[in-house]
């Protein structure tokens, strides 16, 4: 337990440290790649609980797909490389003010409700249950996001086609 | 492990994502925000699976995971129509329903 509790902690560094520098970095690109490291860090995570399943899929979902999407989409709108100008604008103060404000609430109700309620982890979780409940009791959810994803991906092509 | 290390790392991550959707000025960073905001929901959704024992914690992750890349791909469709019509990829540049 003491080495989960060590390697949750390191994992968080990295993960906060790359959440900020996402939302801070004045080089485009770099934000995409320092979110890599909060997605990775979220994979590890997951493992770290036991549930391995999803964290592969976001390594391959988020880190594989998704990422290679930001950066074309970086490409195609010809952002700027290096850091020539500054990419946030003069809201700092209120959005800071609004992130600590939620992240405050949050905290609070977390620590009001699960003030120290422990994870006992007996086995890792196995793929064959997650099957099972999506092909059972989340069948119809199941469905109606592969309809979604559908549309996303006929809508995305009529979007950016050139006509 | 406590149940709370786990929420409170996830709302420090969507505190960020709300100060990155409010003070960046290119869409494509205010959309990597989003995503920071939706991996926290997903941390929470894990470790509340993982307390209960069982794996619908991971079946909920999984639809948050299928709908994060839906809405990335019709999000960057739209920021690329934008750009294309105005030149430019700042959200407050794109203000023409602004009374």
């Amino acid at each position: 337990m003491v080495a989960q509790n060590v390697a949750f902690w390191i994992f968080a560094a990295f993960m906060a440290a790359g959440a900020i520098r996402v939302v801070t970095t004045d080089n485009i690109v770099h934000a995409a790649l320092w979110l890599v490291l909060v997605l990775a860090g979220g994979a590890a995570q997951f493992i770290l609980l036991g549930q391995e399943f999803v964290a592969w899929v976001q390594v391959i979902v988020y880190i594989g797909a998704v990422i290679v999407l930001f950066l074309f989409g970086i490409m195609l709108t010809r952002a700027p490389m290096e850091a020539e100008e500054k990419l946030n604008n003069n809201l700092r103060w209120p959005g800071l003010a609004a992130a600590l404000l939620f992240a405050g609430t949050l905290a609070w109700a977390f620590l009001d409700q699960w003030g120290s309620d422990k994870i006992k982890l007996t086995k890792p979780v196995r793929t064959k249950e997650i099957g099972d409940l999506v092909f059972r009791g989340y069948l119809v959810p199941f469905e109606v996001v592969g309809v979604l994803l559908l549309a996303a991906l006929i809508g995305a092509v009529v979007m950016a086609r050139k006509d | 492990m406590l149940l709370n290390q786990f929420l409170l790392l996830s709302a420090f991550l969507f505190g960020t994502g709300i100060y990155g959707v409010i003070t960046r000025k290119h869409t494509v960073l205010v959309l990597a925000s989003v995503e920071l905001m939706l991996v926290a929901v997903n941390i929470n959704m894990v470790a509340f699976g993982a307390t209960l024992n069982n794996a619908v914690g991971q079946v909920f992750a999984l639809f948050v995971l299928t709908i994060a890349a839906a809405e990335v791909g019709v999000g960057l469709a739209i920021v690329l129509l934008i750009y294309r019509n105005l030149r430019s990829a700042n959200p407050d540049d794109a203000s023409v329903l602004k009374g």
